[in-house]
C-alpha cells in the first residue's frame, strides 16, 4: 500500500443536506441506542467460531479448493489457460532470476555476478537520473551484500522487476485507453477504487488457489496489485495534457493516433514516469508480503524471523528491504525530474551521449569480469556487517526490554484495559443484528438509501462468511488504531499545514515512510511490545499516519488566503484560528484523511496476524499454513474485503457530507 | 469561397429533436431547464468571399468559438450546410476532412496550442511533418514562415522561452506553413497585453496584404473587429444579429443590441461623408470644395471646418449632398 493516490470520492447522489444540528442529533441517538441494545442483549447471537471449527460455507470453500487441486492437470480451463499463463510467467521470472540471483546449471553464480550488476545498475541509474543517484545505487547495492543478503535482495529485485514489467505492459495501454475514452474510464474506475481499498494480504489466497505457490504466483499477485497505480496515473497523465494542443494538432489534420503519439504522449511522459515509480513501490511492497506464498527473497527472511521472534535477523533483513525501497524510489523520482529537465531543455545532449557510451562499455567489461572471476561473481564474505547489526539490534532490544518493560507494559495495559478491551468486548458481545443494524443506519444517515443497501450487503456478507466474531475483534483493533492515527493526522497535519518550516522538515520523513513496504513496520514494534495485537496496532498507526497527516496538511494549506485573512483581520487568536476557521474550512480534508487512515490501518492490522494479533489476519495466515483451514482463510480474506468496503464507503460518504455542509 | 447555410449546433442529448420544434424558440436558460440542451449556434448563414477578412464578433458565450470550430468540424455541427469551393464539408469522410485540414484550412488559437516539447521550428513544421514532407524540406519551409512572421533567430527556441506575443507569432507561422487557403483565427490576441495586441493586429493586416489569405477572425473586441474586418457578423445567443461592413454596423445598427455595442465607438473614425451628407438647403452656396463620399469624417474634418462654404460630396460628377461643420459636430457629439 505504498501508493499515495487517493481513491476518488464516491459518486453517490448527493443526499439532501440536513441541518448540522439534526445530523449530530441523529448520530448521538444512533450511538446511544446502539450502546443500550448492545449491552441489554449482551451475549446473544454473537456468532463466535473456534479457530479449528468450520461453517458449511467454509467447508464448501475447502471443497472448491480441493476440486481445483484435483483438476489442475485435467480441466481445460487450467490446461489451456491458467497453466499456460503460469508457465509463461514462470519462465519469465525464472529467466530474470537466472540473470541476477540464482546460480545457473553448474556455475556457482547467476549469469551476472554481483560486480557486473553493481556497475551496470549504477550506470543505468546515471543514464536515467544523475551521478548522485548512481552513487546511491552503487552504495545501496554494496551494503545489501555487506548485510549478507545479496542473493535474497536480488531475488526480491528480480520478482519486482518481472511484476513491474508485466504490470506496465498491461497497465499503460489500459491507462491510455482510459485517458482517451471517458466511457472506458467510467467503467474501470470503480474496479480500481475497489482494488485500492483491498489490503495487500487478501490478494494472496485466491491467486494461490489458481496458480499454486512460488515465484510465478508471487509475480502474478504482485502484478495484479501493481496494475492499478500504473493504469490510473497514465490516465491522469493524459488528462493533464492541455486540450488546446490536442485540438491544434487535430485542426492541422493529425489522425487520432498521430495526436496521441506526437502530442499527448510526449507531454504526458513525466507523469507516466511518476506512475512507474508508484508501480515499482507497490510491487516491492507486495513482493515482500508474497513471501507468505513462498516468494523467495528478503520478505521470506523477515517472515521466518518474525515467526520465530528473532528480532535481530528480522531487523537485518528489514533494513535490506528499506535500502532496496530507497534506492528504487530515489532513482525513479530522479528519473521523473530528469524528464522535467529535458522538457525545460537544460541538458547538454552531445556531452551526455558520450559519457553514456563510455559507461555502457565499462558495464560490459564489469559483466565479463563478473563471469570470469569468482570474487566478482558471488558476493564475498558472509555478511559480517549484517551479523553485527543483528547482534546489536538483539542487544539493544534486550536492554530496552529489560529497562523499559514497565513503560511498555504501562502503555500496553493502559490502552488495552482502557480502550481496546472494553471496545472489543462490546463489539464481540453485541448481537450481530444490533451492530449490523447500527452500521446500516449510520450508512443511511450519512449516505442515503444507496449506501444503506451497500452496508446491508456488507454486513450480511460478513455474517455469511461465518466470521462475524473475528471480524468484530479486527474491527476493535482497527478502530483503536484509527482513532490514534486520525488524532495524530489532525495534530501534525495542522501543524505542518500552518508552518512552512515544519512542512519542509517533516514531509520528507513522511514521504520516506510511505515508501516502505507494510510489514517492515512490524519489526521495531515486535521488539518493543512482543507478539501481541498491540504490536499490530502500533505498527498500523505508524504505517497509516503519513497518509493521514499529508492529506490533513494539504487541506489546511489549501484553505484560500482570503478566508485565513478574514479570520486574522477579525482578530482571532492562534487557537481561535485553528478551531474556528481552519479546521471547519478543511472539513473535507479531515474526512478524507480519516478515510485514508482507516484504509491503511485495516491493511496493517490484518498483516499483524503474522505476529500474534488475532482476528481475520491470523485466519488468513493460518489458511496458508494448514490445508484444512484453506477455506477459512479464503472466507477471512472475503470478510476483510467486506469490512474494508464498509468502512471506506461510510467514511467517504462522511467526506461528501462535509463538503456539502461547507457550501 | 465559404458558404454557410442554416447551421445549427445543439449540445446535449438528442440534439436533432430540438431543431424545428417549438423548443428552439426558447431562451437558453429556459431550454436548459426544460430539456438540458444548449443551443450554441442557431440557424447561422453567411458567405465569405475569397481574400476577405470576415470577423465574427460577440460576447463570451455567444457561440462564436463554437461556430468557428463547426466550420472545420473540430466540433461536429448538428445540422446545416457548409460549402467550401463547392464541396460540402459536412458530407466529406474523415480522410478527406484531414486532407482539407492539412492543406486548405489552418487555425490559430486563443491559448496558442503550441507543443511545449518541440522547438519553434518543429512546431511550425508539425503539419508538414504529418503531411509526410521530408525533414530538410519542411525545415526550409518552416524557416521561411518564421522569417515571415518576424521571428528570425528563434527557430531553435522552445515555446516557453518566448513571450506571449512571440508565441502567438509561432501560432501564426504554424498556420501559414502549409500555405492554406483559409485561416481561422479564434480570438488569437485576447490573451495578450493591449500594446502587443496592437502590434499583432498590424502584423495580421500586413500579412493579409502580403499573402491575401481568406480569414475568418473571431473576436470580442469591437476595435479589433473594425480594424481588421472587411465585414463583421455580430452574434448573440448563437444567432447572427447583423452582418455588414463596419460602417454599416455603426450607421445602421439592426437592433438595440448592436446599437449598444457600437455606441461608445468613435463614429467619425468609421463613418464616411456619404453617411452625413445632407440635401442642400434652398439658397445654400454650392461653390464649396469637393470631396469624395468614401473619405471618413475624421479625415475630412479639418477641411470641413476650415471651409467657409459647405463641402460638396460628389461621386462620378453627381452631387450626393453637402456637409458643414454642424453635421460633423453633431456626429462627434453623438446627436445624429
Amino acid at each position: 500500500m505504498a501508493t499515495t493516490l487517493l481513491s476518488k470520492p464516491a459518486n453517490e447522489p448527493a443526499p439532501v443536506v440536513a441541518k448540522k444540528s439534526k445530523l449530530s442529533f441523529q448520530l448521538s441517538l444512533l450511538t446511544g441506542s446502539f450502546l443500550f441494545f448492545a449491552l441489554l442483549l449482551r451475549g446473544i447471537a454473537t456468532l463466535p467460531l473456534d479457530t479449528s471449527s468450520l461453517t458449511s460455507f467454509q467447508n464448501w470453500l475447502n471443497s472448491v479448493s480441493d476440486w481445483i487441486g484435483n483438476n489442475r492437470t485435467s480441466n481445460p480451463v487450467f490446461t489451456f489457460f491458467i497453466n499456460v499463463i503460469r508457465d509463461f510467467i514462470d519462465t519469465f521470472v525464472t529467466g530474470i532470476q537466472d540473470l541476477i540471483s540464482q546460480a545457473v546449471g553448474n556455475n556457482a553464480s547467476p549469469l551476472l555476478g554481483w560486480f557486473g550488476i553493481v556497475v551496470m545498475l549504477s550506470y543505468l541509474a546515471y543514464a536515467v537520473a544523475n551521478l548522485r543517484i548512481a552513487l546511491l545505487v552503487c552504495g545501496g547495492l554494496i551494503s545489501l551484500g555487506l548485510l549478507g543478503y545479496w542473493q535474497e535482495s536480488m531475488d526480491t529485485l528480480a520478482l519486482t522487476l518481472a511484476a513491474v514489467v508485466l504490470a506496465l505492459i498491461v497497465g499503460i495501454p489500459l491507462g491510455i485507453c482510459a485517458g482517451l475514452f471517458p466511457r472506458f474510464e467510467k467503467i474501470i474506475t470503480p474496479a480500481l477504487d475497489f482494488a485500492q481499498v483491498m489490503p495487500t494480504f487478501v490478494y494472496l489466497t485466491p491467486v494461490t488457489l489458481f496458480f499454486l505457490i512460488g515465484p510465478a504466483s508471487a509475480t502474478i499477485v504482485t502484478m495484479v496489485y501493481a496494475i492499478p497505480p500504473a493504469l490510473r496515473i497514465t490516465a491522469v497523465a493524459l488528462h493533464e495534457v492541455p486540450w488546446s494542443s490536442v485540438e491544434a494538432a487535430i485542426s492541422m489534420g493529425s489522425t487520432r493516433m498521430q495526436a496521441l503519439r506526437k502530442v499527448q504522449l510526449p507531454q504526458a511522459k513525466r507523469t507516466i514516469v511518476v506512475g512507474i515509480n508508484q508501480t515499482i513501490m507497490a510491487a516491492l511492497s507486495m513482493v515482500t508480503i508474497a513471501a507468505l506464498i513462498d516468494a523467495p527473497g528478503l520478505g521470506r527472511v523477515v517472515i521466518r524471523a518474525l515467526e520465530s521472534l528473532d528480532i535481530g535477523s528480522s531487523f537485518q533483513a528489514g533494513l535490506g528491504i528499506v535500502i532496496l525501497a530507497v534506492v528504487l524510489d530515489r532513482t525513479t523520482t530522479a528519473a521523473a525530474s530528469k524528464v522535467d529537465a529535458e522538457n525545460s531543455h537544460l541538458l547538454d545532449h552531445k556531452h551526455h551521449r558520450q559519457i553514456l557510451k563510455i559507461g555502457a562499455l565499462l558495464s560490459l567489461i564489469a559483466i565479463i569480469i563478473s563471469r570470469i572471476y569468482i570474487w566478482a561473481g558471488n558476493f564475498p564474505g558472509t555478511g559480517v556487517l549484517g551479523h553485527d547489526i543483528a547482534t546489536y539490534t538483539d542487544n539493544a532490544t534486550n536492554w530496552f526490554q529489560a529497562h523499559f518493560v514497565n513503560v511498555t507494559n504501562a502503555i500496553t495495559n493502559a490502552i488495552s484495559y482502557g480502550l481496546l478491551n472494553p471496545l472489543q468486548s462490546l463489539l464481540t458481545n453485541s448481537p450481530w443484528f444490533v451492530t449490523g443494524l447500527a452500521f446500516v443506519l449510520l450508512a443511511a444517515i450519512l449516505g442515503g438509501r444507496k449506501l444503506a443497501l451497500v452496508a446491508t450487503f456488507c454486513v450480511l456478507g460478513i455474517v455469511g462468511t461465518g466470521l462475524w466474531s473475528d471480524t468484530m475483534a479486527t474491527l476493535a483493533s482497527v478502530l483503536v488504531a484509527s482513532i490514534a492515527t486520525v488524532t495524530i493526522g489532525i495534530v501534525v497535519g495542522v501543524w505542518i499545514g500552518r508552518s512552512k518550516r515544519a512542512d519542509q522538515i517533516i514531509r520528507p520523513i513522511l514521504d520516506a515512510g510511505q515508501v516502505l513496504p507494510a510489514f517492515v513496520y512490524l519489526v521495531p514494534f515486535l521488539g518493543l511490545f512482543g507478539a501481541t495485537r498491540f504490536t499490530a496496532i502500533m505498527a498500523a498507526i505508524v504505517y497509516a499516519a503519513p497518509a493521514s497527516i499529508k492529506l490533513m496538511a494539504d487541506g489546511i494549506a489549501g484553505i484560500p488566503a482570503s478566508i485565513s485573512e478574514a479570520g486574522i483581520a477579525a482578530g482571532s487568536s492562534k487557537w481561535q484560528m485553528i478551531i474556528k476557521v481552519q479546521l471547519p474550512s478543511a472539513r473535507r480534508a479531515v474526512a478524507l484523511s480519516t478515510n485514508q487512515g482507516i484504509i491503511y490501518v485495516l491493511a496493517m492490522v490484518v498483516v499483524g496476524g503474522l505476529v500474534g494479533a488475532g482476528g481475520l489476519g491470523y485466519l488468513v495466515v493460518a489458511g496458508f499454513a494448514q490445508l484444512n483451514l484453506t477455506g477459512k482463510g479464503l472466507a477471512a480474506g472475503l470478510a476483510i474485503v467486506l469490512l474494508g468496503i464498509l468502512l471506506d464507503r461510510i467514511t467517504q460518504a462522511a467526506a461528501v457530507r462535509s463538503t456539502l455542509q461547507g457550501k | 469561397m465559404i458558404s454557410v447555410r442554416n447551421l445549427w449546433k445543439v449540445f446535449g442529448s438528442n440534439p436533432e429533436a430540438i431543431i424545428g420544434s417549438p423548443d428552439a424558440a426558447l431562451t437558453r436558460q429556459e431550454l436548459r431547464a426544460k430539456t438540458g440542451n444548449t443551443i450554441a449556434v442557431r440557424d447561422v448563414s453567411f458567405d465569405v468571399a475569397p481574400g476577405e477578412v470576415f470577423v465574427v464578433m460577440g460576447l463570451s458565450g455567444s457561440g462564436k468559438s463554437t461556430l468557428v470550430r463547426c466550420m472545420t468540424r473540430l466540433i461536429e455541427p448538428t445540422q446545416g450546410e457548409l460549402r467550401f469551393e463547392d464541396e460540402d464539408i459536412l458530407k466529406v469522410d474523415e480522410k478527406r476532412l484531414r486532407e482539407l485540414r492539412k492543406t486548405r484550412f489552418s487555425m490559430v488559437f486563443q491559448h496558442f496550442g503550441l507543443l511545449p516539447h518541440r522547438k519553434v521550428i518543429d512546431n511550425v513544421a508539425y503539419s508538414l511533418e504529418i503531411n509526410g514532407v521530408g525533414k530538410s524540406e519542411r525545415h526550409a519551409r518552416a524557416n521561411e514562415v518564421i522569417d515571415l512572421v518576424g521571428l528570425q533567430g528563434y527557430a531553435q527556441a522552445y515555446p516557453e522561452q518566448l513571450s506571449g506575443g512571440m508565441q502567438q507569432r509561432v501560432g501564426l507561422a504554424r498556420a501559414l506553413a502549409v500555405d492554406p487557403q483559409v485561416l481561422f483565427l479564434d480570438e488569437p490576441f485576447s490573451a495578450l497585453d493591449p500594446l502587443i495586441r496592437r502590434d499583432m493586429q498590424t502584423e495580421v493586416i500586413r500579412l493579409h496584404h502580403q499573402l491575401g489569405k481568406t480569414m475568418v477572425f473571431i473576436t470580442h473586441d469591437l476595435a479589433e473587429a473594425v480594424k481588421l474586418g472587411d465585414r463583421i457578423a455580430i452574434m448573440r445567443d448563437g444567432a447572427i444579429v447583423q452582418i455588414g461592413t463596419p460602417e454599416e454596423l455603426v450607421a445602421q445598427p439592426a437592433d438595440d443590441y448592436v446599437a449598444n455595442f457600437v455606441r461608445d465607438f468613435p463614429k467619425s473614425h468609421i463613418l464616411t461623408l456619404r453617411w452625413i451628407a445632407r440635401k442642400p438647403q434652398p439658397g445654400e452656396d454650392l461653390n464649396g470644395p469637393i470631396l469624395a463620399p468614401s473619405i471618413t469624417v475624421r479625415n475630412a474634418t479639418r477641411q470641413i471646418i476650415e471651409s467657409s462654404l459647405p463641402i460638396r460630396v460628389m461621386e462620378n460628377g453627381n452631387l450626393l449632398g453637402v456637409v458643414t461643420a454642424v453635421e460633423v459636430l453633431h456626429l462627434i457629439s453623438g446627436q445624429d
